[in-house]
């Protein structure tokens, strides 16, 4: 009975990473379902737009439809060749009306859009576009991938560079969309009204892997983020157990330092994520498989196996090396403090 | 000037034509068009960079244009307007004299101009700021060489039409090829007055 | 009565007849031919860029799916994206309008034949080239609007991007050729009477496209050259590190690509715009505000680029004057179709095949156009550019326009064009097959692009709700592919077998009805007098396919001649000779081939052959012969 009930909940434990995918899941990033006042301003403006385009929609269908019941009725004979009012309707309807509605459109989305361009005071983080991951930079030093955490409820000014292609920053519920270009700096402010989770994906073609170039946005109360940001900024947790302590050496004299950094040891790549804390995210790739053991391992021996094309080289490392580094990677969380 | 029968009764026009009469001059015209397009285009980028690249222009390390060589070019190709358009006079007066030594003229001084550029004033101008220096030198090669590709073609084309004229192809009514050529020509050479201003006075002024 | 001996035909036969057969198959001159030449072209080159959209759309029916690669991917729209618009939607408003334009004006040419066959010849060649990428697994993959630093060497060292823009130089000089003609045939050879304001909204549309060519295509040529030299000569206008800048390509493609949208809009609205009255059984009510609003389209198009960068970071006053010329470019097209509304309320609209497209088409492009105009208010903009919500509109305006007045002119105008009409039964079907599966596949990229999903993804995840529209649209797709295989097989078989069509089976008031079907070698035994906007409908004579010499007809038939006439109001005045058929531009093509193909693989002999070749060919072409109109 006991073990019955303890292999059920094992059970229930095990998927619950699964129910909990599937619940902020089959979800969609809407532009129609804003957490913020940027994002507001697009979907405040969609809707009118879209009942006045739903009725000239409509008009012209019934327009036309009434023209060819009409035609139905009457005789070829009775057609005048001359409408009384056909010009005078073309120029109300065509120039008059529509020109109404256009300007209407322009000063009503114009007057929607001048908060978004106010500067305002707010939270500074730096976002760097790469091939196909994003670099996230705080003003304390801390630096992550591929997530964006934010204070909820307040505002953040983010600063934009690409560090190769265009890319473009979209994350649908918080604000507008927003493109990284080499060469430029461009600037995006968001505000989430509440703590959450909010996916964001790369929205400029950047070459094989847009595709896979999804991110995180999570805001956090204002303390909580307070924590993590200081908890960011530290060097990375040294390796707890000899398992971990073997799989920094396999880090450390591998290709991986050439191109990662991990805070606090010898390794200060700056080709790809940042590793000081890779274990507090949520995915391997930039959103494209959830951070487990397993895929990780796969991810390190092979990553074109999740994300072809990625410009991370597969490395050989005996089952034991791989075991070991995984170990280390995954207790890279944040230090207790 | 021989006219022909349409067919409807008592109905007789000439089969040739000059001018906006002529349908191959709709066709210089309209070329015309499209290529001044591309010279504003290009003349337009050169200024769009200008202006990213800041208030040092050329860059630092890179010596403004000389003005010497490309002011007496300039001079040269202007110039040589003069004899196309005496050409073109010519020979709606039916003056072969005229025609031919004009467009003789002409093509002498846009050579002479296409010569001194690619020896004399290239040259220079490489060692000073090749296209690989940067936008500077990319503007400065991608400008003064569409316009020199330009001036080629119509030495080409002025060949041709000298052949032409020298078999004695044209006439007091029979002279749209000439007046397509100096129309190009003149073109070329307008557009000249522009490339001058912005590649070679602006960064001395602006 | 008119005997036979009076009737000039037998004679012009003679003159304008060229003996069929390989020979003349590569050298015709006759715009009748070239332009079925243009259409047949054209069609293969929809086929293809259906069948690459229907095998992305495969891979795209569901989440993960793995029927392609992301490098297959991404040529595959990329090559969908260049072929819908550079070799299919333009060539064939082209090649409507190489048919069609001659007849409708009372012409027996275009102003340049031989031209003409070049810029066929380089359409062709163009399409050849950029296809042949295929062949080493080396397509195009930068998206059609091919962004640097995206195609700069750095990130595409391949030859991928060297055959679009390659590819794109060789067609720009066709296009520019085309307009060049166009404009000239237009303007010069309009039959005489056919004052500017009797010419045919087709025409007017016609017109427009090509003005709109003639000084869009520079931007293209001038930034695919700039690419090309950035890309392998070490020239810098695109990378910030030497000073160049990134947004110099996008300014410079889309004041090329903005107008380009409306060069493939005008002439489809002139399509819609002959079909309509036709069959609605009346003039078109308003036809100088229609006209008009085709060229204030043209117009106004030249000034709304910067809204395909709404998200650049620009500043917002450019962008607001931006997003006020691209609301304000709705209204000549509102117009236009008010126009066509106020036309079917006071006409007796007849629902034959051509009618049911050109009515499915006013749907769409409504629905397309107003999804514009969401497009055009910046902060809308910046929330769904680049999201499947752009796909959509630009499918509902761009797709429709481009395949719906085609079919519609295809059923319209073939007839004329084959002399036989075609099967109005499978004609309804292949409609609304196309119709319904056009909004399956279409609409619901709409809601997808509000739910976030992203254009040019190879894949998605399935946990974001995205699945499910995919599949419809993917369905939808072929619904609409099957649709139109039927229009193809329906042209096919009643080309050959269908009922004869008579000079004028649809009743209508234009020029090209007034002669046989197919019009004989010289389109016209008399070049018609033309004293009405309507003259088929007006002028009781033309119904009878000649307009004898006392009615004003001109037969001119002392030799290979067109009318050229006065720009305005179309007054005769000369006589012009016409070339005949010609081998050059056929070589001349092939020559500028080698050409591209050495500068493609570096190659120099092959380019300096191919140079040479081209020049010879020049040569060839001028080389006095007689009398032509060059004199
Ligand atoms: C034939 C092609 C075609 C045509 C005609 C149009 C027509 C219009 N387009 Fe579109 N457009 C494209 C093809 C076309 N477009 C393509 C290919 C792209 C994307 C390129 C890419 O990124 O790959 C694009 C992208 C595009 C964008 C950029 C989107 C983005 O990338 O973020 C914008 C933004 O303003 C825009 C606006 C418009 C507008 C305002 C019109 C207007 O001209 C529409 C006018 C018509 C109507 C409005 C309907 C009829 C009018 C009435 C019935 C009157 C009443 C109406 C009202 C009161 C609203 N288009
Ligand atoms: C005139 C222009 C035009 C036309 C007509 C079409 C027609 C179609 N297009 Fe496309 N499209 C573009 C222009 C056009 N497109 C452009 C410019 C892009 C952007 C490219 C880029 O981002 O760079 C694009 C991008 C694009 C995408 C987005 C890709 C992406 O962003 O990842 C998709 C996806 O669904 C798509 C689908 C389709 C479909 C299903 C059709 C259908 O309408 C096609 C229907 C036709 C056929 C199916 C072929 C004919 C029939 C047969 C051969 C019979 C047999 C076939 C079957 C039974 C299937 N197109
Ligand atoms: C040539 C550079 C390079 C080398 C060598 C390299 N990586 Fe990476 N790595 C990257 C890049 C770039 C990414 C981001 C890829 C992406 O998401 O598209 C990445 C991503 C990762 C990630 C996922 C990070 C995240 O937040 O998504 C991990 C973990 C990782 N690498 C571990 C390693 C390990 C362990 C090694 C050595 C065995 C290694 N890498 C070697 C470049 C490299
Ligand atoms: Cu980065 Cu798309
Ligand atoms: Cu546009």
């Amino acid at each position: 009975m006991n073990g019955e009930r303890a292999r059920r909940s094992r059970r229930l434990l095990l998927s619950l990473p699964l129910i909990a995918l599937a619940a902020c899941a089959t979800k969609s990033p809407s532009i129609l379902s804003p957490k913020g006042p940027a994002a507001r301003t697009a979907s405040s403006i969609w809707w009118p737009m879209v009942w006045v385009a739903t009725a000239v929609t409509i008009f012209v269908v019934a327009m036309g439809a009434y023209g060819v019941v009409r035609g139905r009725r009457i005789r070829e004979e009775d057609i005048s060749r001359e409408v009384s009012w056909g010009d005078r309707f073309i120029l109300i309807a065509g120039l008059g009306v529509t020109g109404a509605i256009l300007i209407g459109f322009f000063v009503f989305s114009v007057a929607r859009s001048v908060s978004l361009a106010r500067a305002e005071p707010g939270t500074q983080i730096t976002v760097i576009g790469h091939d196909w991951w994003w670099e996230v930079r705080y003003a304390n030093g801390a630096v992550t991938a591929n997530e964006i955490h934010i204070p909820a409820g307040e505002r953040v000014n983010i600063t934009l560079q690409s560090a190769d292609v265009i890319h473009s920053l979209w994350v649908p519920e918080l604000a507008p969309k927003i493109d990284l270009i080499p060469g430029r700096t461009t600037h995006v402010w968001f505000k989430a009204d509440h703590p959450g989770e909010y996916r964001g994906q790369c929205a400029e073609y950047c070459g094989l892997q847009h595709a896979h170039m999804a991110f995180f946005v999570i805001a956090d109360t204002p303390d909580a983020f307070a924590q993590w940001m200081s908890d960011m900024a530290r060097p990375a947790t040294a390796p707890a157990t000899a398992l971990a302590q073997q799989g920094q050496a396999v880090f450390l004299s591998n290709t991986c330092i050439g191109c990662h950094a991990i805070r606090g040891t010898a390794a200060n790549g700056q080709l790809g994520p940042d590793l000081t804390h890779i274990a507090t995210r949520q995915t391997i790739g930039a959103g494209t498989v959830p951070l487990t053991a397993n895929d990780l391992a796969t991810w390190i021996t092979d990553p074109e196996l999740f994300k072809p094309g990625v410009t991370m080289p597969p490395t050989t490392l005996t089952k034991d090396q791989l075991n070991a580094l995984v170990t280390y990677l995954l207790g890279l969380g944040f230090p207790s403090p | 000037m021989d006219l022909v029968e349409t067919g409807k009764p008592g109905e007789l026009l000439p089969n040739v034509a000059s001018g906006a009469r002529s349908l191959s001059w709709w066709g210089m015209a309209l070329l015309i068009a499209t290529e001044a397009t591309l010279f504003a285009l290009l003349i337009a980028s050169y200024w769009y960079l200008r202006f990213r690249a800041g208030p040092v222009w050329p860059p630092h390390g890179i010596e403004k244009p000389a003005l010497g060589l490309p002011l007496i070019m300039s001079v040269i190709l202007w110039s040589s307007s003069i004899p196309a358009h005496i050409a073109d006079r010519g020979i709606q007066n039916g003056s072969q004299v005229r025609l031919r030594a004009g467009l003789a003229v002409s093509w002498l001084l846009g050579l002479t101009f296409l010569l001194l550029q690619i020896v004399a004033e290239y040259p220079h101008s490489l060692k000073v700021a090749p296209p690989s220096q940067g936008s500077y030198g990319t503007l400065f090669f991608s400008l003064t060489g569409l316009h020199g590709i330009h001036v080629f073609i119509g030495l080409m084309i002025s060949l041709w039409v000298q052949a032409r004229a020298w078999q004695g192809a044209f006439d007091e009514h029979r002279h749209v090829t000439v007046q397509n050529f100096v129309m190009y020509w003149h073109f070329v050479d307008t557009v000249w007055v522009f490339v001058l201003a912005t590649i070679y006075l602006s960064p001395h002024f602006i | 009565m008119t005997t036979l001996a009076d009737r000039p035909g037998e004679r012009l036969e003679q003159l304008w007849a060229e003996e069929p057969g390989l020979g003349t198959w590569l050298s015709t001159v006759d715009h009748k031919r070239l332009a079925k030449k243009y259409l047949y072209t054209a069609l293969v080159f929809l086929v293809l860029g259906g069948i690459e959209a229907s095998v992305m759309r495969l891979q795209l029916a569901h989440s993960n799916l793995k029927l392609l690669d992301p490098e297959t991917y991404n040529q595959l729209f990329t090559m969908h994206g260049v072929t819908m618009i550079f070799l299919f939607a333009v060539p064939i408003f082209s090649g409507f309008g190489v048919y069609m334009v001659p007849l409708m004006i009372g012409s027996r040419e275009m102003a340049f034949p031989r031209l003409n066959a070049f810029t066929y010849w380089g359409f062709v060649a163009a399409g050849v080239f950029m296809y042949s990428s295929f062949l080493i697994g080396r397509s195009p993959d930068g998206g059609w609007f091919g962004y640097t630093p995206l195609t700069d060497k750095a990130f595409s060292p391949g030859p991928n991007i060297d055959f679009y823009a390659l590819g794109l130089i060789f067609l720009g000089l066709a296009s520019t050729g085309a307009a060049i003609n166009f404009i000239t045939t237009i303007l010069k050879m309009r039959a005489p009477g056919m004052t500017l304001n009797r010419m045919p909204i087709f025409v007017w549309g016609e017109l427009a496209m090509q003005v709109s060519i003639l000084f869009a295509q520079p931007a293209l040529t001038l930034a695919t050259v700039m690419l090309m030299l950035q890309r392998h000569w070490h020239y810098h206008f695109f990378d910030p590190g030497a000073g160049g800048d990134n947004l110099l390509w996008q300014h410079l493609f889309w004041i090329f690509g903005h107008p380009l949208v409306y060069i493939i809009l005008l002439p489809g609205l002139g399509i819609v715009a002959t079909i309509l009255p036709t069959f609605a059984r009346r003039p078109m009510v308003g036809y100088t505000w229609v006209v008009l609003a085709e060229m204030a389209t043209a117009f106004i198009g030249f000034g709304v680029w910067v809204h395909h960068m709404f998200s650049t970071g620009l500043p917002s006053f450019a962008l607001s004057f931006v997003s006020l010329t691209s609301f304000l470019v709705a209204i000549p097209s509102g117009i236009q179709v008010f126009a066509y509304l106020a036309t079917l309320v006071t006409g007796k609209p007849k629902l034959t095949t051509p009618m049911w497209y050109v009515l499915g088409f006013i749907f769409i492009f409504v629905i397309g156009g107003v999804s514009g105009v969401m497009t055009a208010s910046v902060p809308l903009d910046q929330a769904v550019t680049d999201s499947y919500f752009v796909v959509a509109h630009f499918h509902y305006i761009m797709g429709g326009v481009a395949l719906f007045p085609t079919l519609a002119a295809l059923y319209y105008w073939g007839p004329k064009i084959w002399g036989r009409k075609l099967d109005e039964r499978w004609g309804k079907i292949s409609f609304w097959l196309t119709f319904i599966g056009f909004n399956l596949a279409f609409f619901p990229m709409h809601i997808l692009g509000a739910i976030g999903m992203p254009r040019r993804t190879y894949t998605y995840a399935s946990h974001l709700g995205w699945d499910n529209w995919n599949l419809l649209e993917t369905i939808g797709t072929f619904l609409m592919g099957v649709g139109i295989l039927i229009t193809i097989v329906n042209v096919v078989r009643s080309a050959r077998h269908g009922e004869a069509a008579g000079n004028d089976p649809w009743d209508a008031d234009t020029l090209e009805w007034a002669t046989s079907s197919p019009p004989p070698d010289y389109d016209f035994e008399t070049i018609p007098e033309v004293r009405s906007l309507h003259p088929v409908w007006d002028q009781p004579e033309l119904k009878t396919g000649t307009q004898p010499p006392e009615m004003g007809g001109r037969p001119l038939a002392e030799g290979h001649r067109v009318l050229a006439t006065s720009l305005l109001d179309a007054k005769p005045e000369a006589v012009v000779d016409m070339p005949h058929e010609s081998m050059w531009p056929f070589v001349l093509t092939v020559g500028l081939m080698g050409f591209f193909y050495g500068a493609l693989t570096r190659i120099a002999v092959v380019a300096v052959l191919g140079g040479f070749l081209s020049l010879v060919s020049v040569v060839g072409w001028v080389w006095p012969r007689g009398q032509t109109q060059e004199m």
